[in-house]
C-alpha cells in the first residue's frame, strides 16, 4: 500500500460545478497544457451541467461512471473510488454510465496505452507520440480498453468526490452558520457540531450557488474505509440472482425482434437473394438489407432466426484468401525486408552474436481466435421522426452516437446512448458493426424499437477475431547464458484493421504488431525485435491483451528454450537479466510462492514459467502439470502481480484467476480456422475453452510495490499460456510452438 | 398449449418446435435464462422442469408437462437461497452472464447429492461455459452452500 498520496498537481485538473435542475453537480476535467479548457468552453455555452461525475439533486445522488462495464467489475470500482472521498454508500446512489463526452475522454489511453508504453519513453520517437496524442483528443475518444479505466480514473473521480464533500460542507457551513472546520462527513450526510445530520439532498440546491472548494487533498491510503479492502461489488446480487439485465434482455413495449444473416466472407455482400419464403414464415414483419447481408424482423427472436435460415442468397465472394493455408501462405511470405514495419529495440549487435556462437532457430505461430462472450451481440434501437435512442452494451459509445446519427441524418446531440451491462466482451465490444446494423434495421420501422440479436453462429462468423501471427527467431547462448535474442514477429497491422473502423489510424508504426515483444525489461547482450506488417487477410479486432497475448507466447517460450540451451534455471536466469525492481519483485515473489526448486517437479510431472510486461504491469506465473491416462492434467497456476495500489482487492483476484483462464483455455483448445472465406468453428462445440473439471488451483499475489497504478484485465493472459508450454517441454521434453496445444498433446 | 412458469399457467399459441427459452424470454418476458449458443453447448439458459435442469434452448416449450422454475422461483434478493448467499460471499460473478444457468445447475447438484467432492462438482458442472474464468469461485461457492444447507437441516 502506497504512503499519503501526494497532493494533486492543480494545473492538471480543473474542477467545477454548475446548477442543474434542482440540485447540483461536480465534475472534474482532465486538462493538458496544449488543449482548450473544454469545462471553459462548456460554461460558456452553459452546458456544463450535463458533465459531472455527481449529480446531486434534492431527491437523488447519481455517479457517472463512464468506462462500460464488460464483467470487470468496473462500474463497482468507480463508484467506491468517488463514495470514499464523498463519505457515502456507493449502493445508495444511483449508477449512471452517462453520455458521451469530452469530459469522459479516456485520456490515458490515447496517450499512453495505446500504443505506447511508459516504460518505452525512450524507444518512441517524441514527434510520433506528439501525433498520437492530438489524434486522440481531437477525436474525443471516450472508450474503454487496454486495462486502462482504473489508470486513468482513480485520481480523477476521487478528486470528484472529495470536491462534492467539501462544497457540501460550505454549503452547511454558510446555511448553519458554522465554522466548516466543526463540520464532518458520514454516510451521505453532513454532521454539525450538536451532531445533527444533514443529508447531502437536503444542501444541494445551496451548493449549487457556490463556487465549488477546490482546494482538496485526496485521503491517504491509510484512511480509506473501503479502498484497499474486501468490499462487495455493486452488481454482485444482482449477478447471484437473476435479477441483472444485459444489453440483450432489454424489453420496450411495443417492440419487434430482428436477427442478422450477413455474407459469412466478410466485406463482400449480397449478389442476389429471395425473401419469398421467409416472408410467408410466421411472425415476419420484413426482410431489411443491412450492411454485409439481411435482416429479418418478426415478432420473436426465434422466428426471425427461422426465417433467416429460409432466406434464398447467393453471396459476393471476398477478395481475401479463401482457406487458413493460404492465409498462413500470407504472413510465410511477408517475411521480407519490404514489410519491416517497426524495430523499437536494437539492443548491442545482433548480427555479430548470430555469427559468434551456433544458432538456435525457432518458429511460433498463433491461430485466429474468437471472442465468443457470452452474450450474443445485440441492440436495441428507436428511430424516431428527429431523434435515435440505443440501448446496448459497449465500450465505444462515441462512436455509436456518431454512427447513429450518421445512419439516421440527426444532430449528434439527437442520440440517445442507454449503456447497458454486457455479458463479456473480450475486446469484442470495441466493435460497432452490430449496432450499426441493429440502427439500419430500426430505421425501416420508425416509432417501433427493434431489438437485433445475433445467433452464435452469425457471432463467431463475423467476429473481429485475434490475427494470425507468427515469429522467426533466432539466439545464442554462451558460458551459461543467453546471449543473443532476435525475433521477426509477423503479422497484420490491428491498429490500422480496428481504428480504421471506429476511429482514425494513427501515424507511425504499429506498436501493438510487438507489443509484448519489444518493450520487456530484459536487459540481454544483444536483443532485437523487428515487426513485419503482413497485408490483412480478413478484419481483425483487439483480443484480451491484443499484440501481448500472442508476442509473450513467442517472446516467453523463446526466452524458455534459449535458457533450456543454456542449461541455466528458468528462473535465475531470468532474474539473472531484468534489473527493475517491479518486475523482478514479481518473479521472486511467484518463486516464493511455489517454493521454486527448478522446473522438475518428479516423474510424470512438469513446472514451467513465464513472465510477461502488459498494461504496465509485470506478471509471473508458475504452471504445474501432470501426465494423466486421460491426458495432461493442469494442476496448480501461481501469479503474481504488480499494478501498484490495489483499490479493490476481491475483484482484482477475480481478474488474475480469469484472465489466467483465458490465456490457458484458448492455448489448450481453441482456433478459428478458414474454408470458404469463413471460420469453420461457429460454436462451443467446435470452440470449448476451459471447462470446470480442467480448472487448476489458484495462488495469487499482489505485490503492490510499484508506483504506477494500473488496471489489471488484461495483464494475466499474456504469460500463462507460455507457462503451460514450458511446463508441458518440462513433462515430456516436446516444445509446443503452436496454439492450440491440443494439436500436438492430449489434455485431460 | 398451456405452460405452467414460476407458479403461473400461461396459455400459449406458438409453433409447436418453438423452444422453452424463446417462449420464456420473448413471450413470457422472463429473461433470467439466457441465450448463449442455441445448442446445449454452454448452459446459460439453465431452467429446471419438474425440479430437473433442463437447457431451454433445446426442449420444445409444446413437449414441456411439469412445471418450469426460473432462478427467481429458487431465491430472490430479499430471499436468498443458500446458493445465491454463497454466490454473493464469494463474489463468483464477473460479467454473470452464466450464472443464473451456473446457479439451476448446482441447485440440482446439491438436491441430490448435499456433499459433493470436487469430483462431483466436476462431473456436475463442466457442460456449464463461463468464459470470464470464474470457476474457482463455483466450486468453492457450491460448497459453502452445501455447508449451510446441511447447517440448516
Amino acid at each position: 500500500m502506497s504512503g499519503p498520496e501526494k497532493k494533486v498537481n492543480r494545473r492538471k485538473f480543473l474542477v467545477g460545478s454548475a446548477a442543474v435542475a434542482g440540485g447540483v453537480a461536480f465534475g472534474v476535467y482532465f486538462v493538458s497544457k496544449t488543449l482548450e479548457n473544454p469545462l471553459l468552453k462548456e460554461l460558456k455555452q452553459g452546458e456544463a451541467a450535463i458533465t459531472p461525475f455527481i449529480k446531486i439533486t434534492t431527491t437523488e445522488i447519481t455517479f457517472i461512471v463512464p468506462r462500460a462495464d464488460v464483467g470487470q467489475g468496473i462500474t463497482s470500482t468507480q463508484a467506491h473510488l468517488i463514495a470514499e472521498e464523498l463519505d457515502i454508500d456507493p449502493n445508495s446512489v444511483s449508477l449512471d454510465p452517462g453520455q458521451p463526452h469530452p469530459a469522459y475522454v479516456n485520456a490515458k489511453i490515447s496517450s499512453n496505452s495505446l500504443p505506447f508504453q511508459p516504460n518505452a519513453e525512450g524507444f518512441v520517437p517524441e514527434t510520433v507520440k506528439g501525433l498520437m496524442e492530438s489524434v486522440a483528443r481531437f477525436s474525443g475518444a471516450q472508450f474503454t480498453g487496454g486495462s486502462s479505466s482504473v489508470s486513468d480514473l482513480h485520481e480523477k473521480l476521487r478528486l470528484a468526490g472529495a470536491t462534492a464533500r467539501e462544497t457540501l460542507k460550505l454549503a452547511a457551513a454558510t446555511r448553519f452558520g458554522v465554522s466548516i472546520e466543526l463540520l464532518k462527513t458520514d454516510n451521505g450526510a453532513v454532521i454539525l457540531p450538536d451532531d445533527r445530520r444533514v443529508a447531502y439532498t437536503e444542501l444541494a440546491a445551496d451548493a449549487a450557488l457556490l463556487e465549488p472548494v477546490t482546494d482538496v487533498e485526496l485521503r491517504p491510503a491509510t484512511q480509506w474505509r473501503t479502498l484497499g479492502k474486501s468490499y462487495q461489488r455493486t452488481d454482485i446480487v444482482a449477478k447471484s440472482t437473476g435479477s441483472q439485465s444485459y444489453g440483450i434482455d432489454v424489453r420496450l413495449p411495443g417492440m419487434l425482434y430482428a436477427t442478422v444473416r450477413a455474407n459469412p466472407g466478410r466485406g463482400a455482400g449480397l449478389k442476389r437473394y429471395s425473401d419469398a419464403d421467409a416472408r410467408k414464415m410466421r411472425g415476419v414483419h420484413s426482410v431489411v438489407e443491412v450492411s454485409e447481408g439481411l435482416a429479418v424482423i418478426a415478432d420473436n427472436t426465434w422466428r426471425a432466426m427461422q426465417a433467416t435460415a429460409a432466406l434464398d442468397i447467393d453471396w459476393l465472394t471476398p477478395e481475401y484468401p479463401a482457406t487458413s493455408k493460404e492465409m498462413w501462405r500470407v504472413l510465410e511470405d511477408a517475411h521480407v525486408e519490404d514489410n519491416i514495419n517497426s524495430r523499437l529495440r536494437d539492443d548491442g549487435d545482433v548480427e555479430q552474436a548470430l555469427e559468434a556462437n551456433q544458432v538456435i532457430t525457432a518458429e511460433y505461430r498463433v491461430p485466429f481466435l474468437a471472442h465468443a462472450a457470452l452474450e450474443p451481440l445485440s441492440a436495441t434501437v428507436l428511430v424516431e421522426s428527429d431523434r435515435v435512442d440505443v440501448w446496448t452494451a459497449t465500450q465505444v459509445p462515441t462512436a455509436i452516437r456518431d454512427a447513429a446519427a450518421k445512419i439516421v441524418d440527426v444532430d449528434k446531440d439527437r442520440v440517445t446512448l442507454h449503456v447497458l451491462p454486457a455479458g463479456g466482451s473480450f475486446g469484442r465490444r470495441l466493435d460497432h458493426d452490430y449496432v450499426i446494423q441493429a440502427i439500419e434495421i430500426a430505421r425501416t420501422v420508425p416509432g417501433t424499437p427493434v431489438k437485433t440479436t445475433w445467433t452464435r453462429e452469425e457471432d463467431m462468423t463475423h467476429d473481429f477475431p485475434r490475427p494470425l501471427h507468427m515469429v522467426h527467431a533466432r539466439g545464442t547462448v554462451s558460458d551459461g547464458r543467453i546471449d543473443s535474442f532476435d525475433i521477426d514477429t509477423i503479422s497484420p497491422s490491428l491498429s490500422a484493421s480496428w481504428f480504421a473502423r471506429v476511429f482514425i489510424v494513427p501515424p507511425g508504426p504499429d506498436t501493438l504488431l510487438v507489443w509484448g515483444a519489444y518493450d520487456q525489461p530484459y536487459e540481454i547482450p544483444n536483443y532485437r525485435v523487428t515487426g513485419y506488417r503482413a497485408p490483412e487477410v480478413v478484419p481483425i479486432g483487439s483480443w484480451r491483451s491484443p499484440g501481448a497475448c500472442s508476442n509473450s507466447f513467442f517472446h516467453e517460450s523463446f526466452i524458455s528454450e534459449l535458457i533450456s540451451s543454456a542449461g541455466a534455471d528458468p528462473l535465475l536466469e531470468r532474474l539473472r537479466l531484468i534489473s527493475d525492481p517491479v518486475s523482478r519483485g514479481v518473479l521472486e515473489a511467484v518463486g516464493d510462492m511455489c517454493n521454486w526448486s527448478g522446473p522438475n517437479i518428479g516423474p510424470g510431472r512438469g513446472r514451467g514459467i513465464a513472465f510477461a510486461h502488459s498494461h504496465h504491469v509485470p506478471v509471473a506465473e508458475v504452471v504445474d502439470v501432470t501426465l494423466t491416462k486421460q491426458g495432461i492434467q493442469i494442476d496448480d497456476v501461481w501469479i503474481a502481480a504488480d499494478c501498484g495500489t490495489v483499490f479493490d482487492p476481491v475483484n482484482a483476484e477475480a481478474q488474475l484467476t480469469g484472465g489466467a483462464i483465458w490465456g490457458l483455455g484458448h492455448a489448450m483448445n481453441c482456433e478459428l480456422t478458414y474454408q470458404d472465406h469463413a471460420p469453420v468453428q461457429t460454436n462451443f462445440h467446435a470452440f470449448q475453452g476451459m471447462r470446470l473439471y480442467q480448472t487448476p488451483r489458484f495462488h495469487t499475489k499482489l505485490v503492490e510495490k510499484a508506483a504506477l497504478i494500473s488496471g489489471l484485465g488484461e495483464p494475466s493472459t499474456a504469460p500463462a499460456a507460455p507457462a503451460l508450454a514450458d511446463a508441458i517441454f518440462s513433462a515430456t521434453g516436446q516444445r509446443l510452438r503452436e496454439m492450440p496445444f491440443n494439436r500436438f498433446v492430449d489434455f485431460k | 398449449m398451456k405452460l405452467k412458469v414460476n407458479g403461473v399457467t400461461h396459455e400459449l399459441d406458438v409453433e409447436d418446435n418453438m423452444p422453452l427459452l424463446w417462449v420464456l424470454r420473448d413471450e413470457l418476458g422472463n429473461t433470467e435464462p439466457k441465450f448463449g449458443c442455441g445448442i446445449a453447448q454452454c448452459g446459460a439458459c439453465t431452467v429446471h422442469i419438474g425440479g430437473a435442469p433442463v437447457r431451454s434452448c433445446q426442449i420444445r416449450a409444446s413437449s414441456v408437462r411439469a412445471a418450469v422454475t426460473t432462478i427467481s422461483e429458487l431465491g430472490t434478493p430479499d430471499q436468498l437461497h443458500p446458493l445465491q448467499a454463497a454466490w454473493i460471499e464469494h463474489q463468483v460473478a464477473q460479467c454473470g452472464y452464466c450464472q443464473s444457468g451456473q446457479i439451476m445447475q448446482a441447485a440440482d447438484l446439491l438436491s441430490r447429492n448435499p456433499d459433493p467432492t470436487d469430483a462431483d462438482i466436476d462431473l456436475a458442472m463442466s457442460a456449464n461455459l463461463c468464459r470470464c474464468g470464474t470457476y474457482p469461485r463455483i466450486r468453492a461457492a457450491i460448497k459453502t452452500a452445501a455447508v449451510s444447507m446441511q447447517d440448516a437441516e
